[in-house]
């Protein structure tokens, strides 16, 4: 990732929180009733409340999305919803500590409660023989009934002033950010993305196979606590806008979403940061359309609809995307078998030369033993690209020029492989048939002539049928 | 420990042993392996033979004794020794491809925040060369077949360009014609001086492929000249009578020997 990119956008971004700042009202302060109104209002960053969440929710989402990636690709998913859970008795303490909203004690609270917590994890993995995903859940739970208990007995302490600031802790609220917040969050941010940019091969290479890293002298133990430790610190500084309850939803979606659309790491990272900042911002809109919605929900289900995007039309795996890929192969199957059908017939009748020939549609029917429904369907495709043309009104078709090429190629490669199967494999003559019907949809120009080659130039197929030439018969 | 005329061995291990929850897994375990040969260790299944290896290279905790390169600790070293891990260790889908993964062979010398430059992609390419997956460079490795993947990491530990090696087991689950490849290029490594030590456990080969080995089980049976050790009666102490394949293997050893 370009370092050079990143400082001008921090110092735009810290331009405007400064900006920002002069006449900071929340979010929602002054909400107009009409959605149209309020859309409007968003999309023009009238209201410097909105500009403060907005720059806040970009620059977390895009650290998780980062962070997010390693999580992924290490299986190491449980592990951030631990850290964001364990982080809660933290943020009561910096809470108590400082006796007020203090975005730097929490900070610190929060990331020493969320180490603990993953500290405790590895704890009971190492003295016991249970396993990670039970003592991630022991823990999780753990530090989060505690946090719940001290938050609950602060806010019972200490009047109503202070309990919007510590709920929107559970389930986030980007309204709560104040000027100080975001600034927290922008130095979180910018060592964060350095951190990745620098040791980026390091990471790599601890993420794909640890022992190796090791065994070249990376200091893996010390790599994998600074990557805990901005974890903790990137859950932290997300936390106020997207919630205990939500924040690892944040961590691990963008990620796998990014996971399924492309390829290699350097991408994900990129990937996976956009999605994160989209998520972000769809939340912060919508929160701002209606004034009372948390902002953390719809951060996730933002995050939520891109996973299930990429998960219908990721270019290669998408579930759509196979689908189509397969159809479209189901197709081109079954257009080369009714070719195929009709040049049997025509070889048949002897005029396998004469294109002209017109093939009933009846007899055709019966050859290539499909519904009628079917047939035409085939026919009709065949049509478009040229393969056959209709004579008449009853369906009879006549094959093209182009047409007899493809289907003398289908015919071709079907006795190739038979011949090839019977020689070269010794299969029995007469178990070569069902094989060929599949092979011969898919041999390549290349496989066939290797296969010509080594059957030195055959004429016909072992059930002594005529092997159709390359150029024509 | 010198040699005759002076040179250090090339990976020495003292009294090396290793538990694990208090039940030893290797004890006392002693050997010097001379500079350029090519080593095999072999022994029956749980005889500790991965755990030797990785224990060497301060993977695993030992409760005692020590592991010397060139005469010096390993991790003073670390940059002399190169290690191909077991393929199964890895997730095969991670979102990498081949030169991504021959490049980490260079990331132990390239400094913490050094870029890769042009010297570490040529040295990647030259490694791929030799196990002929140069063609591979931009695939991604969730479509590589077994044997290709081990070749990729053959490839990574290449670029590494180490002195010592140690494989774990470099020919499980791979096709016949990589098998072959790759026993040929580690007799040409050792030929090239260097130091090449593979976990193998395929008896039946392994007479051919090595000039010394180590007979594992929790402790060294024997050590030495494949003519020396690859006899019925240390194979039989090594596997302990318990597999019929060994017996028949020692069958055809002892008459081999007549």
């Amino acid at each position: 990732m370009p370092a050079r990119y990143i400082t001008p956008l921090l110092a735009v971004f810290l331009l405007l929180i400064l900006a920002a700042d002069a006449q900071a009202a929340r979010i929602g302060e002054l909400t107009e009733n009409d959605p149209w109104q309020q859309a409007r209002r968003f999309f023009t960053f009238a209201d410097p409340g909105l500009r403060l969440g907005l720059i806040g929710a970009l620059l977390f989402g895009a650290t998780c999305g980062l962070l997010g990636s390693f999580i992924v690709v290490r299986k190491m998913a449980l592990i951030g919803d631990a850290i964001s859970h364990a982080v809660l008795p933290g943020v009561a303490l910096g809470f108590l500590w400082s006796m007020d909203k203090d975005p730097l004690a929490i900070l610190v609270g929060a990331t020493v409660a969320g180490l603990t917590g993953s500290l405790v994890v590895e704890l009971i993995q190492r003295t016991t023989k249970i396993k990670q995903d039970a003592a991630l859940g022991i823990v999780l739970a753990s530090f989060f009934a505690v946090g719940l208990c001290m938050i609950r007995m602060i806010q019972n302490n200490d009047g109503a002033s202070r309990i919007t600031g510590l709920k929107s802790y559970l389930f986030g609220d980007v309204a709560v950010l104040g000027s100080q917040d975001v600034l927290t969050i922008t130095g979180v941010v910018t060592v964060t993305v350095l951190l990745v940019i620098l040791l980026y091969r390091q990471l790599l290479t601890i993420g794909f196979d640890r022992e190796f890293a090791h065994s070249i002298g990376l200091p893996v133990r010390l790599l994998d606590g600074l990557f805990q430790l901005f974890l903790a610190f990137s859950i932290v500084v997300a936390l106020q806008a997207v919630g205990v309850v939500l924040v690892s939803a944040l961590l691990i979606t963008p990620a796998a979403a990014a996971y399924l659309l492309v390829n290699r790491m350097h991408h994900m990272l990129w990937v996976a940061a956009a999605i994160g900042m989209f998520s972000a911002v769809l939340g912060v809109f919508f929160s701002f359309l209606g004034s009372d919605l948390p902002t953390g929900p719809f951060m996730v289900l933002g995050a939520s609809s891109v996973f299930l995007v990429a998960y219908l039309f990721a270019p290669r795996h998408g579930r759509v995307t196979r689908w189509l890929r397969h159809r479209s192969r189901r197709r081109d199957v079954s257009n080369e078998n009714t070719l195929k059908s009709i040049y049997r017939i025509l070889e048949r009748d002897a005029v396998g030369h004469d294109p002209g020939k017109v093939v009933k549609i009846d007899r055709l029917a019966g050859e290539r033993r499909v519904a009628r429904a079917d047939l035409n369907k085939d026919l009709r495709r065949l049509r478009r690209i040229g393969a056959v043309k209709f004579s008449g009104q009853g369906g009879d078709v006549t094959l093209t020029g182009s047409g007899l090429k493809q289907a003398q190629r289908v015919v071709r490669n079907h006795r190739l492989w038979e011949l090839y199967l019977t020689n070269e494999a010794d299969y029995a003559s007469n178990h070569v048939h069902d094989d060929a019907e599949k092979i011969e949809h898919f041999l390549s120009e290349e496989k066939v002539a290797e296969i010509e080659r080594q059957l030195d130039y055959p004429d016909v197929d072992p059930h002594g049928q005529p092997i159709p030439g390359r150029g024509g018969a | 420990m010198s040699d005759a005329n002076g040179h250090e061995p090339a990976l020495e291990v003292h009294d090396l042993t290793v538990s694990y929850l208090r039940q030893p897994v290797l004890y006392g375990v002693d050997f010097a392996i001379p500079k350029g040969r090519l080593v095999g260790i072999i022994g029956p299944n749980g005889a500790g033979k991965s755990t030797l290896i990785k224990s060497i290279m301060g993977l695993v905790p030992t409760s005692g004794g020590w592991a010397r390169v060139f005469g010096e600790p390993v991790k003073d070293q670390i940059t002399r020794v190169g290690y191909v891990p077991q393929r199964e260790s890895v997730d095969w889908d991670f979102p990498v491809n081949v030169m991504d993964v021959v490049l980490m062979g260079c990331y132990g010398r390239i400094g913490l925040f050094r870029r890769t430059g042009v010297e570490e992609r040529e040295r990647a390419r030259a490694a791929l060369e030799k196990v002929a997956m140069l063609p591979y460079a931009d695939r991604q490795i969730s479509n590589l077949s077994g044997g290709q993947q081990q070749r990729v990491f053959i490839a990574r530990a290449l670029a590494q360009e180490s002195e010592v090696y140690l494989m774990d087991e470099p020919f499980a689950g791979v096709d016949a014609a990589t098998e072959a490849a790759l026993i040929t290029l580690m007799k040409e490594m050792r030929d090239a001086g260097k130091t090449v030590i593979v976990v193998h456990h395929d008896l039946a080969t392994a007479r051919e492929y090595f000039d010394m080995l180590l007979l594992l089980n929790m402790r060294v049976v024997a050590f030495g000249d494949t003519g020396e050790v690859f006899t019925g009666k240390l194979l039989q102490q090594t596997y302990g009578g318990r597999l019929t394949v060994l017996s028949e293997i020692a069958d055809k050893v002892a008459k081999d020997d007549d």
